[in-house]
């Protein structure tokens, strides 16, 4: 029914689920999500794999559910990643125009985005992406294509996300067990951005917080290139954990308790409230204060959200967001969660939409998978870049064919 | 003793004025004293007090100490800081004309041995019947010179941190993290020396350089006085344009500092810039910056001078007054436990102390023996229980705990705090 390489598959192995999305790229590059399947995740801890047998079955799951549902043999698959480990910043590139016109060359470009791309990391460490931002011509900022243009001196500043190689081999291992073949590693933050943003908003300066069950991952869009992207290992598991903990009940009745009763504002109506639990004989067996409950949810959010928002001042980065924030994963779901993000962060939040993407059931615009659609949406890029380069023998994945010959 | 400190006449007099003198006390305060010699203190007068017949001969400082009786036989405490008490006692008068004239006295030792842990508190105080303010630099001895030394040196660092106005303390099992294994024996002693050395300069220069924002001596002596199991220092020094940011950098990557870890836990900072004529306010902001930023939690005291020695350069001293993770568990510790109880039993005796020539040490006690006289004391008035009782509150061990489903991941700490803890814990926020 359908060409090979025109499906693209995104997967996400998260910590609160597994979820993979099938993704058909028509020739004239409309995009068509054809297939989702998910599956509980039990073997991830803060987004990273912590039980690898674990994980595999629930990839399992999750990749046979998609193949049903989009009815097509999944082969290769975009990988998203996360967790504490990854990093990103800036590096800035820096390369003299040689020539005697001082006319800046396609030659002089690739130059200087080598040059750019030149980062000292320890050995261990992987570069993800490495992705271009604007050009400086002369110090002149804002330049997105150099060619032609005179000059004596030409910069350029890379965003590069990097990680512990090992970590990563985790995950990339887990998948090609089931004999899969990985075609790139995604950061997901970036996936997610990927899904939610639009042109135009990317133009204006937005963040993007994907709040997911074992991370929080964010991601900082100004002038149309991504400005600042970082992981923050708290999620929607901390909340459940301190719930746990605070209100003395199990974890699973935690979480059962925060998706029933959670918010991410202490409101007075729900001040002196309480909560009674009910065994599966439908007996009380303890009643809880819903004050308490919400004060430790709205505690421990806020502070996530107060994390970031310092980590972004730091990459003096929250000057840019003309656009606002925009909040994804299971964590956008928890209600008042964006008017708690606006008192914090001090600027308008809303909830993200995977409307950049055409022929999308109102099914699947849900927040939590943003992720697995920005995957599938990163891979119609790459296939698109592929497709013009023509050269699809030539290996052309070239991180993750160094990072196998590393092996 | 301890709690009149900020109305010392020091404090108030001009600080250009100030005379310093250090004192190197027994082999290891004699060679860390040394150090400073060669590279020399302007205006600081060096003294040395030894038992050891030898070791004081061999010293280069102008003044001299012998402490001496026929009972030694020339051969020094021998290791017991009892005999280097006893002996210290006997000379009072003796170590009382060696700190006349002096505003501050620089206390140099290495505890753990005879005359460093006996002689020192004795000096400390002698130097403060003088009129002078008395602070300690002393090394405890390495892990690996045994538990009696070990606990000589706590028990000694208790008595001095009694008798000083502020003692600043370096862990010589610290610097072993910074030496490579190839590293001699001597050059050892040589590094841990050489840092206590630089903190003392780094104070020194605190103290005697015109501040254009001062530091006071009082600043001083509260945040180091009666805080500490252990107080982190480091000295940085940058030249050239980008000096402020250099001298950031080295300062975190300072061993001691744990690479910033030590100010994120620290209660309170105390963090002195010197500069050529050529210091720009910028490069002050810069520096405060960070360092504000690292230690969220401490309070920060700063301040800056400038000398024209050191134009193009920039000088950071750092002393950093950690949170004392054994307080919690004092109560087992015979050091605080003997702190604890000379905080007590001192309202009382400053009153009744007599005009006498002898000032009595502080009594070594047992750990069950402390108990009983805390005791008895808490049955005296209302007021004293009270005390007692806020005393208690401190130590009182922290709650543990448990992460739950965290607990066997790895941990998500951010600015040395532990994120994986409930938010709600680590604010305090009470669940009634």
């Amino acid at each position: 029914m359908f060409n090979a390489s025109s499906i693209i598959v995104g997967l996400e192995i998260g910590t609160s689920k597994v979820c993979a999305v099938v993704g058909d790229l028509a020739p004239d590059g409309a995009l068509n999500i054809v297939g989702l399947g998910q599956s509980r995740s039990r073997g991830v801890r803060k987004g990273e794999i912590a039980d690898a047998p674990l994980a595999e079955e629930d990839v399992r799951h999750a990749i046979v559910e998609a193949e049903q549902m989009a009815d097509v043999e999944i082969r290769s698959v975009y990988l998203g990643v996360t967790g504490g480990h990854l990093r990103g910043f800036n590096n800035r590139g820096v390369h003299p125009v040689v020539s005697a016109d001082r006319e800046i060359s396609e030659e002089d470009v690739q130059d200087v985005i080598k040059n750019a791309k030149t980062i000292n990391l320890p050995a261990q460490n992987h570069v993800i992406h490495a992705i271009r931002q604007h050009f400086l011509v002369d110090g002149q900022d804002g330049i997105t294509n150099p060619v032609g243009m005179l000059g004596s001196r030409i910069e350029v500043d890379v965003h590069v996300v990097h990680g512990n190689l090992n970590r990563l081999q985790n995950a990339i291992r887990t998948v090609k067990g089931l004999q899969l073949e990985v075609d790139d590693i995604v950061f997901n933050g970036l996936a997610s951005s990927l899904a939610l943003l639009t042109n135009e908003q990317k133009e204006l300066g937005s963040l993007v917080i994907d709040i997911g069950g074992g991370t929080t991952d964010y991601v900082v869009y100004a002038n149309g290139i991504i400005k600042h992207t970082g992981v923050l290992a708290v999620g929607g598991d901390h909340v459940s954990n301190d719930l746990a903990y605070g209100l003395k009940v199990p974890l699973s009745r935690a979480e059962q308790l925060k998706i029933e009763h959670g918010a991410g504002l202490l409101d007075e109506p729900a001040k002196g409230q309480s909560i009674t639990i009910s065994n599966e004989l439908g007996l009380p067996v303890k009643t809880i204060n819903l004050e308490h409950l919400r004060r430790i949810m709205s505690l421990r959010l806020e502070e996530i959200f107060r994390l970031v928002s310092q980590c972004i001042e730091q990459a003096d980065a929250l000057d840019y967001l003309r656009a606002g924030v925009f909040l994804c994963g299971g964590g956008a779901h928890i209600p008042q969660i964006a008017k708690l993000a606006e008192q914090v962060l001090q600027m308008p939040v809303s909830l993200g939409k995977t409307n950049s993407i055409s022929g999308l059931k109102s099914a699947l615009d849900q927040p939590e998978f943003a992720t697995a659609i920005g995957l599938v949406k990163f891979g119609s890029f790459q296939q698109r870049k592929r497709a013009a380069k023509s050269s699809l023998t030539d290996g052309i994945k070239s991180t993750l064919g160094q990072l196998f010959r590393r092996i | 003793m301890n709690t009149n400190a900020q109305n010392e006449p020091v404090a108030e007099t001009p600080k250009k004025n100030i005379s310093v003198k250090v004192l190197g006390v027994g082999g290891a305060g004699i060679n860390v004293m040394e150090l400073m010699l060669k590279s020399g203190l302007p205006g600081v007068g060096f003294a040395a007090v030894e038992t050891d017949a030898q070791s004081a001969v061999a010293s280069s400082a102008s003044e001299k100490v012998h402490l001496e009786t026929q009972f030694l036989r020339g051969l020094g405490t021998g290791g017991d800081p009892d005999r280097g008490r006893a002996l210290a006692e006997e000379q009072l008068p003796k170590l009382k004309s060696l700190c006349d004239g002096a505003d501050v006295v620089f206390i140099l030792a290495g505890l753990g041995g005879g005359a460093g842990t006996g002689i020192s508190p004795v000096l400390a105080r002698a130097a403060k019947e003088t009129g002078a303010l008395a602070l300690g630099f002393v090394t405890t001895p390495f892990g690996c010179e045994g538990g009696s030394r070990q606990r000589l040196a706590q028990a000694g660092l208790a008595e001095l941190k009694a008798c000083a106005d502020g003692v600043i303390c370096l862990a010589n099992q610290k610097v072993l993290t910074l030496i490579d294994e190839n590293t001699s024996l001597l050059d050892t002693f040589r590094i841990a020396n050489n840092f206590l050395a630089e903190g003392v300069r780094g104070v020194w220069r605190l103290l005697t350089h015109k501040g254009l924002i001062d530091i006071h001596f009082a600043d001083l002596a509260a945040l180091i006085r009666d805080r500490h199991a252990e107080s982190s220092f480091a000295v940085a020094e940058a030249m050239g344009p980008t000096r402020s940011r250099e001298v950031m950098d080295k300062l975190l990557a300072h061993p001691m500092l744990d690479g910033g870890h030590v100010l994120a836990d620290s209660e309170a900072v105390l963090l002195s810039l010197i500069g050529g004529p050529d210091l720009t306010m910028a490069e002050v902001n810069r520096v405060m910056e960070q360092v504000n930023r690292q230690c969220e939690h401490g309070q920060v005291i700063m301040g800056a001078a400038i000398d024209e020695a050191f134009s193009e350069r920039l000088a950071v001293t750092l002393i950093a007054a950690r949170k004392n993770p054994q307080r919690a568990s004092a109560e087992t510790g015979p050091a605080a436990g003997a702190e604890e109880l000379d905080q007590q039993l001192l309202p009382c005796s400053a009153t009744a102390r007599p005009e006498s020539r002898f000032v009595p040490p502080p009594p070594a006690l047992a750990s069950d023996q402390v108990q009983q006289l805390l005791a008895r004391q808490s049955r005296g008035s209302s007021r004293q229980r009270k005390n007692q009782a806020r005393s208690r509150q401190t130590q009182l061990p922290l709650e543990i705990v448990s992460k739950g489903r965290f607990d066997k991941s790895e941990p998500t700490i951010h600015k040395g705090e532990d994120l994986d803890v409930p938010t709600y814990i680590r604010r305090g926020v009470a669940l009634n």
